[in-house]
């Protein structure tokens, strides 16, 4: 599936401008990258975050295709609903079959924490909808808390660097394996920077034969505090310390979609960032070591996953 | 683009003040897109400034920026949007080419002043 | 629309039994729904019906009460016909969501057998759960036996999806004492069901391509309370459409129940008040009253939300002592919900009989024919001694 950017580029964004997400926001790079990959006719759900915020102040909407809000953590509810009504509707002969498509968008708080069981339900009933999670690593719309997606070590405003505490202090857990063991048809981690990556695997997702989920990074100049024109060049820099892997997961077998030669420090990630500044002090070494060990445990089995030698 | 009269807005951005009875049940929006009507130029503190001599029209700065604000014309790069274009900097830090530079918002106003 | 009376099947069924009966004939597009006593009858009966094909319904096995309302949400936006029932937990679990149904004016419609909350824990009958839900926006009207929430399972479907109401409804049946009880009823042939509740054509359909919509913005100072207007002046044109939809449903099957009944209320001095299964405990203690030569009579509270105030007030007005039973506590309150309505509706009349409040039957405690005349004679005293004393009381609570 080779992308190109010359006949995408000449179809209208589905995300209207005029939304208020933050100059340099990767959520609407992520969804912009989506739906153009995924196309019409598409339904959207989301759940209550950035994105649900800053693309739906009533009176106006950004949506220009059919969108619907409902809360946090229920957005996979919402869609299945969707999808079902859809397909009701249809075998009743009380619409046509146009080959809707749906999609979720949601926050890493929407989908590690408080969605996680809804989630889990709609993926373990089977219906047919790509699970999007906009990964900022926090919940950055009510103001750069933690979330299970916080990496150890991050500053946010509920993992405060104080005498006592680095930052976070769990490690994050990994949804996405947790999502592949649903045993669905694909599931993948993708980043803006590697579009024609992210938007082809939008492409294998939504053509899936059941539920699918893309984990997408999503750099947030506010959250991580950097400058909002890095944005891209930290969605790389993720993927070539490893924090962030990119890989699939089809009808159960892994893949690995790209090898960073070199492999980077996970300092030079540190270092691109205001939320991991404290760890670059040296009393924090040891904050950044275990860090560099469970960034190096994870590749290798990612690795093994994937078996990639 | 047809307006919904129920959604009807103001191009300020400030919604005119409609009644409860005027304006469709359950908080639906109907006119889907409306945003557009809002421009979020004014949050600029920096312009992109587009060299169309050394674009390559390559693309990249338009599937990278998060506002829709690259302009596409005739399948080709046609300069910024700068009626939502936030002036975030990536397609600056992006294009390969070095075909568009950030200059400071004052700065860009005054000049456009002076060229007037 | 004109509808000829028709003749009914008679069938004795359990409650639960007979509002998944009227599911079936109602044969809705979705129905989501969580398994919880003592509701798990209904959905366990639609699941077969489900699985042997006799209705097309797409049916939801969701993974708790707050995806099945979460569901039920999505599904009605998307454009068609849902429902779902619960109880007790269940409908705690949906609370937040009870309100994004709501706001978002989408019909569902819910059937509830009602159960205590917890803790500690109790699965049987009082109303904490669905007077819980009391200002989340929702059309309510109570059972009084299986007949009733036979009929009542159908009628929402109408009072919910009338254009001017577009509101999610319940109609709610005690649970255990309706919901599990086998009662002789009178169901209505399928065609005539179908013909009854129509089809269903969405204001806002989701799945509508070609017109997108976008449902549940964020909304805040400049509409939001717009919005909550509406919502509010719907439960206006409920009241007139809950009445209009019982004189229909009355002609079809010669069963009319409206806003409000009375029982021997007419030439009544003494008049209890209530909703649900109880009523049909009281009537018989208003006979066994009247037969020692008090002026017994009652009022059943049929429809909650909208609470009919003026016919209440009307029916109300020139009693000698009233009394008004309550199946759920509001903890801290001086009296509890169903009396404060009965309360406000009254005053914003102009009347200010005698009235006590009882709270009874919490968490299925039995409540018995010879404790209501009890509370008649109560209410004789009072007017005898002219000496209210205390409003708030607990009936057959060990002391
Ligand atoms: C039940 C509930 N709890 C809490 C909130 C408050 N809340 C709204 S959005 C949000 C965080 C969103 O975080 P995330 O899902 O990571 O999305 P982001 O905004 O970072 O894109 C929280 C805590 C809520 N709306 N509902
Ligand atoms: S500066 Fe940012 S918002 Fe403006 S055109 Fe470039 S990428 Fe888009
Ligand atoms: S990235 Fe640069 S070279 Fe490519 S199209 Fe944009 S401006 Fe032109």
């Amino acid at each position: 599936m080779v992308l190109n950017l010359e006949p995408i580029s000449v179809e209208r964004d589905l995300l209207a401008p005029g939304h208020r997400l933050c100059a340099g926001c990767a959520e609407t790079i992520v969804v912009r990258q989506i739906l153009h990959a995924v196309g019409e006719p598409v339904i959207v759900a989301s759940s209550t975050g950035c994105l649900e915020v800053a693309t739906s102040p009533y009176p106006y909407t950004s949506w220009r295709v059919p969108w619907i809000h409902s809360a946090f953590e229920n957005a996979a509810s919402t869609i299945s609903g969707v999808e079902t009504m859809y397909r009701a509707l249809v075998k009743r002969g009380k619409i046509e079959d146009k080959g809707l498509k749906f999609v979720v968008f949601a926050g890493d708080g929407a989908t590690y924490d408080i969605g996680l069981q809804f989630i889990s339900g709609a993926m373990e009933r089977g219906h047919r909808f790509l699970y999007v999670c906009l990964n900022n690593e926090a919940y950055m719309n009510t103001g750069i808390q933690r979330s299970s997606a916080t990496p150890f070590g991050a500053w946010t405003t509920t993992s405060p660097v104080g005498k006592e505490t680095p930052g976070k202090t769990q490690h994050r857990k990994d949804i996405t394996a947790i999502f592949a063991a649903h045993n669905i048809p694909f599931v993948a981690q993708a980043a803006p920077h590697a579009w024609r990556d992210l938007m082809s695997k939008a492409k294998k997702a939504i053509a899936a034969d059941g539920p699918s989920f893309i984990n997408v990074i999503v750099p947030c100049q506010r959250g991580w505090r950097y400058a909002p024109g890095d944005t891209i060049e930290l969605s790389r820099l993720a993927v070539d310390t490893c924090v962030w892997s990119l890989y699939e997961v089809v009808d159960g077998e892994w893949r690995l979609n790209y090898y960073p030669n070199p492999k980077k420090p996970v300092t030079d990630w540190l270092k691109s960032q205001g939320r991991f500044q404290h760890l670059l002090k040296p009393e924090n070494k040891h904050v950044v070591d275990i860090l560099q060990a469970e960034v190096d445990r994870q590749w290798t089995k990612l690795l093994e996953r994937c078996k990639v030698s | 683009m047809k307006r919904d009269p129920a959604n009807n807005i103001s191009v300020t951005g400030v919604p005119s003040p409609k009644s409860w009875r005027e304006i469709p049940i359950g908080g639906v929006i109907t006119d889907a897109g409306n945003s557009e009507e809002y421009h979020t130029g004014g949050w600029r503190s920096f312009r992109p400034i587009w060299d169309w001599q050394k674009c390559v029209n390559c693309k990249v700065c338009w599937i990278y920026c998060p506002d829709g604000s690259i302009r596409i014309r005739d399948g080709a790069v046609a300069g910024i949007d700068l009626d939502y274009c936030k002036g975030c900097g990536i397609c600056s830090k992006e294009c390969p080419h070095d075909a568009i530079k950030m200059i400071e918002e004052s700065a860009a106003e005054a000049e456009a002043k002076v060229k007037q | 629309m004109t509808l000829q009376k028709v003749k009914g099947i008679p069938v004795a069924l359990e409650g639960d039994r007979a509002v998944a009966e009227a599911m079936r004939q109602m044969n809705p597009d979705v129905v989501a729904a969580y398994p919880i006593t003592p509701q798990t009858e209904i959905v366990m009966r639609f699941s077969d019906f489900v699985a042997s094909g006799e209705v097309e319904t797409e049916f939801i096995p969701v993974e708790s009460e707050h995806a099945s309302m979460s569901a039920c949400i999505g599904a009605s936006a998307a454009g068609g016909r849902v429902q779902t029932a619960s109880s007790g937990a269940g409908i705690a679990l949906m609370w937040e969501v009870l309100w994004v149904a709501s706001g978002s004016r989408l019909p569902i419609v819910m059937h509830v057998v009602n159960r205590s909350l917890s803790a500690p824990l109790n699965i049987h009958c009082d109303h904490s759960d669905s007077i819980g839900m009391r200002d989340a926006g929702w059309v309510q009207l109570y059972d009084e036996d299986v007949q009733e929430a036979y009929d009542n399972a159908i009628q929402v479907v109408r009072i919910a999806e009338h254009p001017d109401v577009l509101l999610p409804t319940i109609h709610a049946l005690d649970g255990f004492i309706l919901g599990h009880s086998v009662e002789r009823l009178e169901k209505l042939p399928d065609e005539a069901v179908t013909e009854f509740i129509g089809t269903y054509t969405p204001a806002y359909p989701l799945l509508d391509v070609e017109h997108p919509l976008s449902y549940g913005p964020m909304d805040l100072q400049d509409y939001f309370f717009e919005h909550k207007r509406q919502q509010a002046e719907a439960m206006v044109h409920a009241l007139d459409v809950v009445a209009q939809v019982a004189e229909e449903y009355g002609d079809l099957t010669g069963r009319y129940h409206s806003l409000i009944e009375g029982y021997r209320l007419d030439d009544a001095d003494f008049v209890t008040v209530m909703l649900g299964s109880t009523v049909g405990t009281a009537k018989c203690a208003v006979d066994l009253m009247r037969e020692q030569g008090v002026k017994a009579g009652l009022l059943k509270i049929r429809c909650f939300r909208p609470f009919p105030a003026a016919a209440v007030a009307e029916a109300l007005a020139d009693r000698k002592a009233i009394a008004v039973l309550d199946r759920s506590l509001s903890f801290g309150a001086q009296i509890n919900p169903l009396c404060l309505e009965v309360i406000g509706a009254l005053y914003s009349h102009g009347f200010a009989p005698k009235l006590i409040n009882y709270v009874y039957g919490l968490g299925g405690r039995d409540t018995v024919p010879a404790q209501i005349c009890e509370i008649y004679q109560e209410l004789v005293r009072i007017d005898r001694e002219g000496v209210t004393g205390s409003v708030l009381r607990y009936l057959a609570v060990r002391d």
